[in-house]
Parts: structure tokens; sequence; C-alpha cells
């Protein structure tokens, strides 16, 4: 094959890289060098970890978009692939884009049926390599993978210094590894200067644009954002992709919450043994005055379903992180999804809405978690975090998080010791007192004589007797919706961008990375306007939103339009009004796909519009 | 049921060492059918705290869903109780002991609630070893649902309805054995003078706690083919011992024949004063207990009393190293880290 025939794909700074690996061989640190290092010369960058529900064996792909635009969505295809996979790579290699360049491990020939003539092979023999230059197997598999990261600093002509920074800061407690690692960088490197020199058009240069951000997964920020917010119960469940958020939580417990004197720990973590286990644990130790929460993901809130309505019509506070994956059933238990709207927003037998928040990124983990323990006690009901497996279990570049020392718990309306002994009238645990439709609680062991009363999930009247009385019940549930309405003027409001286009796109959590992208497209030739939803109940300014435009889409990554089901159903919209745009792949969506489909959708209704005509 | 409280009160009961009459133990009026055995365990939930000295307010009483649940509102009205999901109440309670170790956990629960539904949350509460008491009422049946069979109704044994259970019954107390609880008895609701030094045993005892007290349902299952009924269960009684509970400052007066009484030490120097009955074996053997209960369960009798008794374990709060202060009353500043430390963190992952 001649090289010059071929059109090569060249860019600075934009452009798609795919690791294919297997499972369990070390990859993942190597690839996160990479990725790291990108970052590290100030340039965009996002990586997404398509992994398979396995430990070891089955392919796993990362996928590194480096982007100077700062565009961190999903962009779809890639420009160069490093083939370390041999089950996978006659996929890899067919899928690859025209004019990109397929890198593999030439130790052993390509077969014959490799015979693309549009992209460039670079074959690096990094078994050969590893077995001349280390004894140890396990050494050769490991460094195997370090080697190829030295390879892409010369064929992305990086500056190499920045790889040595990371690795002598990634064994900064090992230090006995730093040399060993930094000379198979440095055989890559070699490597690949001496037998393909300049045959990659690719490159990554230094721009220094990423300032103060941050590389954080958001399950690491949402199990921060539960100790900022001072939860001191987490009971839990194994499931992916939900396990991080805990394992953070008790990371950042260990390093910050362990008192120093006693060496006893300021927080307590139970393993439960399912996840209506979990749920019920947070709900005891939430009865009992702890902050407490727990992380799960669908096929978790559909076992806490029933535990849910108890929470929401006995008005115990509760805070519950969905990590949500590809459904429905087992689904796709390494894949995004935004599935669980429906399900959680509704979740339990009975009239039942539960508060829902949707971060788009590691901070908002952080910050929505910290909110949302507020709002969970303000309300006294459960409050739901509707993160994703994309954002929980990729590490995302965002803003550094941040938090304000002045900053108080709002514990919502708790009564102590002196405030009952205070009291001349008759305390009612479910009496609206302040016309909000939130009552006051007590915590056991607050007072000796006042304040005690019997917690159910069977009606109850205003001092929490039981009854059977229907009149009683429902001027309880109506109540409810008191505070439902309470609630759309405390939870944070809808982000709009625009101003009186006709066409509005509204979008919400891990579709913000792709819809900014597709918008700034758009833009470019039609005025749009956008609005991110970040809670339900939906505030005022979700409907006026939606009141005020002609053409509206919603862009979700689910089958079935659930937000849409939502903003008809909380706002009586007519359903014709919303255009919808879905993706239900189990991948993030991409910004290609969106332009496409909305413009698409626009072009039919002109065309619509002119044969009416 | 009766829809009228009498105001008169054993005059014996005056007031405890706190001040409270027997009335601050008191809840509201049970609505159970008129003999139901549960009523009687509320009444001896109440005697054992009255006579303890304890503060109502620092009991919470949790409950799951049944017959048997709905009894935490019978007793103890000035402490907060929580009537929770069917079978949920394991991990309910686990929940407010992490929030608050300083309280006394009152768990109830039924054999529908316990044996069927909620067989995995009590496995998995007796391997933490929660600091709680776990009362079963014990009746073989679903009460509420108006008789059919639970998982402990005995096989070959018929309620109301007449028709022999086909399917082995679970005895719980095995379970709890197994599963590692520190204090294991049995009891029965009709016996005051053996369950209520059970359950002052059981609230000294300073893990997992727990006690299957059999308790005829009157309405469904206190037929003469029901090995749950009241006639049944008092023929067939085989108590280990029977029993005293010695608070701490008492002094012992009382003589027994040596060689038929014993002492079992509690943590805090009270006692429990046991008369042998037949059985004689080491209350502190796991392996001795489950025998004594199989060999008694052979002469088709049931085996009450103080089954086994084993302080040495710790409870969760010491297995997962918490904090002798309640999680519930530690502030901001012991719980949120604070701005530097984000700085600090932000720059980790640069």
């Amino acid at each position: 094959m001649s090289s010059e025939k071929i059109n090569k794909i060249a860019a600075v700074n934009d452009f798609v890289i795919r690791f294919a690996n297997v499972n369990g061989s070390g990859s993942a640190s190597a690839n996160n060098l990479f990725s790291k290092a990108v970052f590290r010369l100030g340039v965009p960058v996002s990586s997404k970890n398509i992994f398979p529900s396995n430990i070891q064996g089955l392919p796993t792909w990362f996928e590194v978009r480096v982007n100077e635009q700062g565009y961190l969505g999903r962009r779809g295809g890639y420009d160069f692939v490093v083939a370390d996979n041999g089950q996978t790579m006659t996929r890899d290699y067919g899928e690859l884009l025209t004019g990109g360049y397929f890198f593999y491990d030439s130790s052993r020939r390509l077969p014959d049926t490799f015979n693309r003539k549009d992209i460039v092979e670079i074959g690096i023999p990094l078994t050969y390599i590893c077995n001349e230059n280390y004894t140890d197997p396990r050494q050769r598999q490991i460094f195997k993978n370090i080697i190829y990261v030295g390879a892409l600093a010369y064929l992305f002509d990086m500056d190499f210094t920045v790889f040595e920074d990371s690795i002598k800061s990634m064994f900064i407690k090992k230090p006995k590894l730093i040399e060993p690692n930094i000379k198979a960088l440095k055989l890559g490197f070699d490597y690949a200067q001496e037998h393909h020199f300049e045959a990659c058009e690719l490159n990554i240069h230094r721009r220094d644009l990423c300032g103060q951000q941050i590389l954080m997964e958001g399950n690491s920020a949402a199990g921060l954002g539960a100790v900022y917010a001072g939860a001191t119960v987490a009971g839990w469940y194994p499931i992916t992709p939900s396990t991080s958020v805990i394992e953070a939580f008790e990371k950042y417990c260990k390093a910050y919450r362990v008192d120093a004197n006693t060496g006893k720990n300021k927080f307590a973590i139970v393993q439960a043994e399912d996840e209506l286990a979990a749920i019920g644990i947070v709900i005891g130790a939430s009865w009992n005055g702890a902050r407490a929460f727990t992380a799960t993901s669908g096929p978790g809130v559909s076992l806490m379903s029933e535990f849910l309505g108890l929470a929401y019509f006995s008005e115990i506070p509760v805070m519950l992180m969905d990590i949500q994956r590809t459904g429905p059933s087992t689904g796709m238990p390494t894949r995004t999804q935004q599935s669980d709207l429906i399900s959680a927003a509704y979740a339990s037998h009975g009239d039942t809405k539960n508060v829902l928040l949707f971060p788009s990124n590691p901070k908002e983990c952080f910050e929505l978690t910290v909110e949302g323990f507020d709002l969970a006690e303000r309300l006294q009901t459960p409050v739901i975090l509707m993160s994703d497996l994309d954002l929980g279990m990729n590490v995302h570049q965002c803003d550094p998080i941040e938090w304000n020392d002045a900053r108080m718990y709002d514990r919502g309306k708790v009564l102590d010791e002196q405030q009952l002994n205070d009291m001349s009238e008759r305390w009612g645990r479910y009496l609206d007192v302040d016309g909000d439709g939130i009552p006051y609680r007590t915590i056991p062991g607050t007072h000796p004589e006042k304040g005690a009363y019997f917690t159910r999930g069977s009606s109850h009247d205003e001092y929490a007797a039981y009854t059977e009385d229907g009149e009683v019940y429902a001027r309880g549930m109506q109540r409810l919706l008191v505070k439902w309405d309470t609630a759309k003027r405390l939870v944070p409001p809808a982000d709009i961008s625009g101003q009186d286009a006709g066409i509005g796109v509204i979008y919400y959590g891990t579709s913000d990375y792709s819809t900014q992208e597709a918008l700034d497209h758009l833009r470019s030739s039609q005025a749009i306007d956008a609005m991110r939803i970040k809670a339900f109940p939906f505030g005022d300014e979700v409907k006026d939103f939606i009141d005020s435009h002609d053409v509206l889409f919603v862009v979700e990554q689910n089958r079935d339009a659930q937000m849409k089901t939502l903003l008809v159903n909380e706002l009586s919209v007519d359903p014709k009004c919303i255009t919808e745009i879905l993706n239900i792949d189990g991948m993030p969506i991409t910004a290609t796909f969106l332009v496409n489909q909305i413009q698409q959708h626009l072009q039919e209704s002109i065309n619509q519009i002119q044969q009416e005509a | 049921m009766t829809f009228v409280r009498p105001n008169f009160r054993h005059p014996l009961y005056h007031t405890n060492d706190i001040g409270y009459s027997i009335k601050n133990y008191e809840g509201a009026l049970s609505t159970l059918c008129a003999g139901c055995g549960h009523d009687s365990i509320s009444a001896a939930i109440i005697k054992s705290c009255f006579d303890l000295n304890l503060e109502p307010h620092k009991i919470a009483k949790i409950s799951g869903i049944g017959c048997s649940s709905k009894t935490p509102t019978y007793f103890l009205g000035k402490a907060h109780g929580f009537n929770s999901v069917h079978g949920r109440m394991p991990s309910v309670t686990t929940g407010a002991n992490m929030a608050n170790r300083d309280l006394l956990y009152i768990g109830v629960s039924g054999d529908g609630d316990t044996a069927s539904i909620g067989m995995g949350q009590f496995a998995h509460v007796v391997r933490r070893n929660l600091n709680m008491v776990y009362i079963v009422m014990n009746n073989g049946c679903y009460g509420l649902t108006k008789g059919q069979d639970s998982a402990t109704a005995d096989k070959g044994s018929a309620s109301k309805k007449g028709v022999p259970s086909v399917f082995d019954s679970i005895d719980l107390c095995q379970m709890a054995l197994q599963l590692g609880a520190g204090m294991v008895a049995r009891s029965f609701s009709g016996d005051k003078h053996q369950l209520i030094p059970l359950i002052k045993a059981a609230i000294k005892h300073p893990g997992f706690a727990f006690i299957d007290v059999i308790s005829p349902c009157v309405t469904f299952n206190n037929t003469a083919t029901s090995t749950k009924g009241y006639e049944w269960v008092r023929d067939h009684l085989e108590a280990t011992d029977t029993i005293d509970f010695i608070p701490t400052k008492s002094e012992i007066k009382i003589d027994y024949a040596v060689g038929d009484t014993r002492k079992v030490a509690l943590h805090d120097g009270s006692e429990l004063l046991l008369h042998k009955n037949t059985a004689d074996y080491d209350l502190s053997s796991r392996k001795e207990a489950m025998n004594q209960i199989e060999s008694v369960k052979e002469q088709h009798k049931i085996l009450t009393g103080l089954i086994y008794h084993n302080e040495s374990e710790e409870d969760t709060h010491g297995l997962i190293n918490t904090v002798e202060q309640p999680l519930n009353s530690l502030q901001k500043d012991d719980l949120c880290p604070g701005s530097q430390v984000l700085d600090a963190l932000n720059a980790t992952m640069r």
C-alpha cells in the first residue's frame, strides 16, 4: 500500500481516537494517562468508557474526543483507532473513517482481509518490544499499554514532558514505578519516531484553554456532595452504574470524617441485603433526624417504589441518587439512558409525585446533591437525583467544585425541645400551619412529654392518628398538592437561552453537551431558543417557555419521550406541540444526530406549510 | 376489644424510680380482637419498661405490617413509633439505630412479617447484630387477611378453616441462632411471669435480642387442631428455666435450693436468675441450644424460656466503628470539610 494516495485526515486539536482493548487488561489507566495529558496541554477533552458487563475478557472501548472548541459531547465516528483487541479488530478496522489511522500491534501480520486502501496503517510491534525489554509476564502486559501511549505522544506531536509529569504524579507514592513507566513511554515514542516519521497528520498542541477546570466522574462528585451536605448514614446495595457513588462517599468520609482523637467514624455506611433494605435504612435514619441517602439504578428504583410511597405519604425526607442505565429489566447494564423519569417521578402505588433533579456535569452532581438534601428536609419528601451512566462513570471536564463556608444546612421544619415547650396550641404532625403544605415534624427522643407521634403509611389525620374518614384522607392528599406547589418554587429553575425565536429546544441531563454543540451549529442559520430543565416539578418558567414557542423539540435519551410525558401530564401541554428527538442505543447522544433530526423536522414542517398553502 | 379504658390501675403500681406511673407507659386503646395474645405482650412490654425505669421518649418502637405491627400504638404512647412497610421493620430500625445509637429500639413483627415477606431483612438484621429488641408475635396465621396459614404454622396443624398445613414450618429461634443472634428466647403470651423477665433481659442485652412469642389468634387459629392455640400451647410448653430478672441495685435475698438455680450476669450488672427445669445445658453454647430445641421438638413440645445468651459480639456500631455521639447530633462543623479542603481536592483533579 502506498500512503500517497490516501487522503489522510488532518486536524489539530479536533478529532476522535478510539482505544479497543480487552476488559481487565489494565488498559484503563493507560488510556486515562493519555486523555489526562490532552487535558494538561490545555486542550478540552472528553472520554467515554464503553465497557461490557463483565470483569475480564470481553471487549471494551475507550473513546477520546479532543476538541479545542470545547465541545465535550460524543461526536460519533473515529479518526484514529488503537486496535489492541483481536476479538474486535475486524470491526474496529472496518468502521474507521476514511482517511483515518489504524494503529495495531505488528508483532503479528494483519490478516489478508485487512485490505482497505483508504486508511493509514501504523504498525508497532508492541509484544515484540515488550518481550525484548521485560521478562516479567505481568510487566509485559502493563507496559504494552504504556508503550502505545508513548507512540501516540510522538504520532500526535504531543509535548512529551506532560506525560513524564503525569507519570511522576501518578506514582508519587510508588517512586520505584516512575522510571520503568517513563522507559516504556520512550520505547513507544522512539519506535514511532523511527518507523512512522510524520505518518500521522492528527496533532495535539498546547492551547492552555482548560484554566481552572477539573476532570472528575459524576459519581465521585455526588459522593463528595453527600459528604459536604452532612450526610451521615448511607444504606446501599451494589448495582452498576451507581456503586461508585457510595465508594466515593466512603473514600471522602475516610479522608475527612474520621475523628482524629478516637479514630472513630462520623458516618455509617451499611451495605444492605437488597435495595428495599437500602431505602428502608435511609427512611429510618431520616425519620430519626440524620441526613441519609442511597444510590441505585433503574432496577433498584423499581424495588424501592413501595418505600418511596411510604416516605411520600408519611412525609419523611429521602435523598436518592438514580444513576440511570439502559432498561427495561436488566437491559444493558453498562450503557447509558435517561429512561427512569416516569418510574422515579411517580414511584409507588396510589397518587404520588417525587421531586427530581437533573444534573448535567460533575459540578452539578455535587451542587444538586447538596441542594437535594436541603430540599428533601425542607419538603419532607423523597428527592431523586437523576444522573446516568455517562455522567456517573465517565471522567468529565468541568468547572471546579465550589463550596461557600457560610452556607448553612436547611434542616427544614423540625421542632426542638424548646419550641415544643413554648407551644401553647396542640401540635399536629400533619397540620399545615404556614399554608405552604409543609407541616412541622419532631425527632424521636426530643421531649419527654410532647411531640411523640406514630408514623404510618396508613391514612392519618392532621394529628397523625389513624383514620378511615374519607374527607380527612382527601384533605391530607390535597395538602400534599399544596406542598407540591411549594416545591415548584423551591427547586432550581430551568436554564433558558436565546430570546424571542419561534423555535425552542428542550433538553436535560447529559444531553447538554451535544445539544449545546448542535445549537451552535443550527443557530448559524436559524434563531433557536433553548431550555435545559433542571428539576421536576416544573416551575412557571417551563410553562412560559412552552407557551411562547410555536415549534418545540424535546431531546431525550429514551424511547418513549418520558420528559415530554411529564410536560404534557403536568402542564396540560398539547402533545402535538412538542416533537421528540430520541436516542436509545445506549450510547450518549451526538450533536450530528441532533442537527440532522432537527433540520429534517424543520424542513418537513416547511414542506407541509407550503403544501397546505 | 374494649372501647373504654378503666381508670383503675393495679394498687401495687404507683410510680417507679423516675417518677412515672404505669400510665406513662401505656398507649392508645387496642383495636385487636378481645382475648388476642398480642395485647398481653403489649402489657408485658409496658410492665418491663416501667420496672426498668426507662424514659418512654428515649424508646423508638418500630413495626412492619399486620396485627402484630399495629400493637406499638397500644404501648408507650410517649415514644415515637413507626408502622412501616410489610416485612421491612428491620431495615427501618437499622437506619434509625445508625442515626441515634442512644435510644432503645423495640421492633415488633409478626410471623408473616418476619418468616415470609421479611425473611431476608430478618436474617440480615441478625447478621448485623443490631442493638435492638426484636419481638415476633407469632400466631401461625395471617390475622388481618382472615386466617391464612403462615410459614410458622406447623405441618399438620389446622386453623379455623380446618385444612392442615402441608408445609414444614420455620422455627425463627433456630434461624436467629444460626445467624448469630446474641440472645434468643421463646415465650408464650399467656405466661407473663416468663415473658416479662425475658423482655427485660432483651432490653438490657447490648446487641440483637430475639424473642419469639407464641401468641394465639383467638379468631382464626385457636382451634383444638392448631398447635398455636391457647390449649395446645399450654399443654406442650417445655420451659428451659423459670426466670427472674434482678436489676443491678437489688439485693438477691430469695433462697433457692443449691444446684437448682443459676445466675446469668448481664453487662450492666443486672442478673437473670434461672431456676432450672428439666433442661440443663450451657446457655452460651449455640450448638447445645440448637440441640435442645430439636430434642424438645421431638417430644412434640415447644421449648420456651431463655434459649441462648452470649454478650461477646459487638453490635453494628462497634463493627463499623462509629463515634459514640449519636450521628444525628453531629453539626455542620463536624461534618463538612469546608472550602479549603475542596480547593486542595480540585487541585488533585487537574
